[in-house]
């Protein structure tokens, strides 16, 4: 491993994350509340740390795809410490592990959180809460991409451990102009989204603060009630639709961009999104009318709201789902699973893994049926390689590995069955609210220490997609020599 | 510049890796998974898995918008077919790796018909690479012009030289060889010279003229070229042919060991002034009996990396002055340094610094209506390539002694279709012809702008 080389990246990492604070300092300069020396302190240790390691020389600047998993997999542990002291020196939270969950929950976009209340918060600090889940939806390594004046080519290495989905791609040539295109859409398609909101008669600060976590996927809100508060059709409309627009893979808005909007439709991931949603719309609205709603339209309404916000893994809620009929909370809990697309800013397996495991079992029953047969798994019209495929089913292996693991020692805790899974399923997949004692209206404040610094963990396997986490447990990779 | 490379083997690897490093935006097509897998791991490009032949893949990798198209697979058809498709689909220039011989011969036809800005042949590359390193010595320095045909050397003025205190006009009519002092490097300034400019001690002179011309003018200015008079060259392949029929040029004397009957008939065919041996380079025996220790120079050119890097030290042991080796693996350049070869000779890497070379030039020329620009000395000067037009007329088929230019203005060669014209007064510039004007004038970006006020 090229140690050198990777604190100097990191250091680079800490001063993009000061930079980032910034506008959450501004925020907390203009409603002038006590949260404002946090954020300095916080900025000036994110500097000093920061120089400090980027000033290490590396005479080797060339970094391998180990390297790159190490980055990611540090870089993000690195950033969530940081990024909880604002919460922590401020007092908003008091206990460290509590301020590392939120700060984890943020950057990951899952939007769990551990607090009952939400609403007396100073606003700076609710402000930089939902911006972790903007930074963290498109890669904190990618905005330092983005931002860096010119990306090497062994770069790559950490834009493919961090980027989510089973085979990342480069839109353009060069990996600092994909990193800028990328933030480019997503800047842009914020801006129209907080513009939308404020026209559909949501205060700014508001529209700023749920526009950053539609953005992200992430569902932190500055209300208790979450979107719900507002009462508003058409902000819920707006967000519903938007939540699905940043699900979808930003490759795809890249061919729209360009003006080929036939990408979209032939995309297999697209279609399988599209459908599986509207699909879990319908059969919610049918579930829901007469049984919590009495009229079709408040049942779409919600119903399109909440498939949209748990299938892109955001975690909003308009209406407390938990005391729905149990088909729609298992609809619900398959679509956490499931998860949006690869390439977007949402969590879960992904449509696409779901798509290439389906693929992958057809062909094995071709198999059956005849042996001899070849068959490849073919997707958009192109051969995939069989690495990519095997890679699908043991990540999906590995998903469900580290979700019992984790079951099993969350139910240390005592809780009752469905709280506990949920609360598992929720966090590995990103999205945020569960049922019962964690779903829409709860919080994660009952566990115990020990559960929440799992549930830290268990976000950010899910949203770097195991691998470059689980590579931090394995001994060899920390050996000098490995063979 | 957004450059498209078709074919990911050892040429399009090194290509893109240097053209990457330069900032292009570059995309390579290739069918070979595994090939484009270590391109996309080590270096800053777009792969793309296909045919580059295929219209569809093209478009995908953004042929009609790209400055750039170089067919660089290992077939000289798919890149001809290559180049056609993408010029019609819209790329600005297109550079093609055309190898065989036969069609080499037709190049200029081929060229034409295709609309290829730029043919390059590897080995005809390589011949003439080794046969620059036979002529020079390998530190001094020389830069190339159309594609090749001229060259400009470096030389500097010793006290034992005839031309000390001689203008230009003198050694002109001292020296009968066909060359130009294109500038001249003295005190650490540039100076683009006149007709009577003279002379003097420790002068560093840039000479133009095409390979040959300039060859002789060194020698008869005594300037310690190596005298090298006979080489030995084992491996009779396209480059041993090439470099042969190169060194001729030069009067000197060629020997070439080739194991193969059936080429051996075929090489004396086609080189009646070589002597052919049929025999292993690699036997000791052989290369003694050949006296190898006589030999001025030898060169190692077989198929195999091995054989000839051992041949290469066999010659070295024996007392040969100049020993060069080809060598097709580039993994190693630290352990062959250490053998104590004089010079190892990569066909893949000259093609490929070849091709980057033509790319630095147009890139260094966007913006302006120049064809290729070349900053040379050091950064000193510049090399601009024009093509001339109508709009040029106020000089057109003027001799030039007549034309009255700005100071620092050098006209430096006149191509006419295959012609390389080393200008004299009364030589005149026709409409199509391509010029090369070197210069101290930066922001040159006009051929009527040489012309000095109240000029003609």
């Amino acid at each position: 491993m090229n140690i050198r080389m990777i604190i100097k990246v990191l250091g680079t990492l800490l001063i993009v994350e000061a930079a980032s604070m910034l506008p959450s300092l501004l925020v907390s300069l203009i409603y002038g509340q006590d949260d404002f020396s946090a954020f300095v302190v916080t900025i000036m240790l994110l500097l000093v740390t920061g120089l400090i390691m980027y000033s290490i020389k590396a005479p080797n600047t060339n970094l391998y795809s180990k390297d790159g998993f190490a980055i990611v997999s540090l870089g993000w542990i690195l950033v969530s410490l940081f990024g909880a002291l604002p919460f922590f020196l401020s007092g908003a939270i008091p206990h460290f592990a509590d301020a590392f969950f939120e700060s984890v929950s943020g950057f990951t976009t899952t939007g769990s959180t551990i607090l009952r209340e939400v609403e007396s918060l100073p606003r700076g600090i609710l402000f930089w809460r939902s911006f972790t889940h903007w930074i963290g939806g498109m890669g904190v390594l990618v905005l330092m991409l983005a931002v860096l004046p010119k990306a090497g080519a062994s770069t790559f290495q950490i834009m493919k451990a961090e980027s989510p989905g089973p085979n990342p791609d480069k839109l353009v040539p060069k990996i600092g102009q994909t990193a800028k295109i990328l933030y480019g859409i997503y800047l842009v398609l914020t801006i129209i989204l907080i513009v939308l909101l404020v026209i559909a008669g949501m205060p700014l600060y508001d529209s700023l603060i749920h526009a950053l976590g539609t953005a992200g996927t992430g569902g932190f809100s500055n209300m208790n009630r979450s979107v719900g508060a507002y009462n508003n059709v058409y902000a819920e409309v707006i967000i519903t639709v938007f939540m699905f627009i940043f699900g979808t893979n930003f490759t795809l808005h890249y061919q729209v961009l360009k003006g080929n909007w036939k990408a979209m439709f032939k995309d297999d991931e697209f279609r399988f999104y599209l459908g599986t949603m509207v699909a879990a719309i319908i059969l919610m609205t049918i579930n829901l009318t007469g049984t919590i709603f009495n009229s079709v339209w408040e049942s779409l309404r919600h119903a399109s709201f909440q498939a949209s916000t748990i299938m892109t893994t955001t975690g909003f809620a308009t209406t407390d789902f938990n005391l729905w009929p149990s088909f729609s909370k298992v609809i619900l809990v398959l679509l956490m699973f499931i998860g949006a697309s690869a390439g977007s800013t949402a969590g879960g397996l992904k449509c696409i893994r779901i798509v290439l495991l389906l693929k992958t079992i057809k062909r094995e029953v071709i198999k059956v049926i005849h042996p001899k047969s070849v068959c490849t798994v073919k997707v958009g019209g192109r051969v995939l390689d069989d690495s990519i495929v095997s890679g699908a089913t043991s990540y999906f292996f590995a998903y469900m590995i580290i979700f019992t693991v984790a079951i099993l020692i969350v139910s240390l805790d005592g809780f009752d069955l469905t709280t506990t899974f949920t609360s598992v399923a929720t966090t590995i997949g990103n999205v945020g609210p569960g049922l019962e004692m964690v779903g829409p209206v709860g919080s994660f404040a009952d566990y115990s220490v020990l559960s929440k610094i799992v549930f830290s963990f268990v976000m950010l396997f899910g949203r770097l997609e195991i691998l470059p986490m689980l590579i931090l447990f394995a001994p060899s990779f920390w050996k000098k020599v490995n063979i | 510049m957004k450059i498209i490379i078709v074919g990911d083997g050892k040429v399009g690897y090194s290509l893109a890796e240097s053209l990457s490093q330069e900032n292009h935006d570059i995309t390579i097509i290739d069918k070979n998974p595994e090939a484009l897998k270590k391109a996309s791991d080590y270096l800053d490009v777009m792969c793309i898995q296909g045919n580059g032949l295929s219209a569809s893949i093209l478009i995908e990798a953004g042929v009609k918008t790209a400055d750039i198209l170089i067919a660089a697979t290992s077939s000289d058809e798919m890149n001809m077919v290559c180049c056609l498709t993408g010029k019609k689909l819209g790329a600005e220039r297109t550079i093609a790796r055309i190898r065989d011989p036969e069609y080499a011969k037709e190049l200029s036809i081929l060229r034409d018909e295709l609309d290829l800005d730029l043919v390059i042949n590897p080995e005809q590359a390589a011949a003439r690479e080794i046969a620059r390193l036979l002529r020079f010595h390998s530190a001094m320095d020389i830069e190339i012009f159309a594609k090749g045909r001229v060259e400009l050397v470096e030389l500097k003025v010793t006290e034992e030289m005839p031309i000390i205190d001689m203008d230009f006009m003198t050694i002109s009519k001292k020296i009968s060889s066909n060359v130009l002092i294109g500038a001249v490097l003295r005190d650490n300034e540039v100076i683009i010279p006149n007709g009577s400019f003279v002379v003097k001690e420790n002068d560093i002179l840039y000479i133009l003229g095409e390979p040959s011309s300039v060859f002789d003018f060194g020698r008869q200015i005594k300037k310690c070229i190596p005298k090298i008079r006979n080489v030995m060259i084992v491996g009779g392949g396209r480059i041993a042919y090439y470099l042969a029929r190169n060194l001729r040029q030069f009067d000197m004397k060629v020997k070439i060991i080739e194991e193969n009957m059936d080429r051996c008939v075929e090489l004396s065919e086609l080189l009646p002034d070589c002597l052919i041996i049929k025999g292993d380079g690699t036997d000791y025996s052989l290369l003694q009996s050949e006296n190898l220790s006589d030999m001025d120079a030898f060169v190692s050119l077989t198929g195999h990396d091995e054989e000839n890097l051992i041949a290469a030290l066999l010659a070295k042991q024996s007392g040969v002055k100049k020993v060069i080796a080809k060598v097709t693996r580039i993994n190693y350049p630290t352990i062959i340094k250490n053998m104590g070869i004089d010079c190892v000779v990569n066909p893949k890497i000259i093609t490929s610094n070849y091709i980057t070379r033509y790319v630095r030039g147009l890139t260094n020329a966007q913006g302006n209506p120049v064809e290729t620009l070349y900053s040379i000395i050091g950064g000193q000067a510049e090399a601009l390539e024009f093509i001339v037009h109508n709009n040029n007329a106020k000089f057109l088929n003027v001799p030039l002694k007549k034309l009255k230019l700005k100071e620092g203005v050098l006209i430096a060669v006149i191509v006419r279709k295959n012609d390389i014209i080393i200008p004299h007064g009364d030589d005149v510039i026709k409409k199509g012809d391509k010029v090369i004007i070197i210069t101290k004038n930066r922001h040159l970006t006009d051929l009527n702008e040489i012309i000095a006020s109240g000029g003609i």
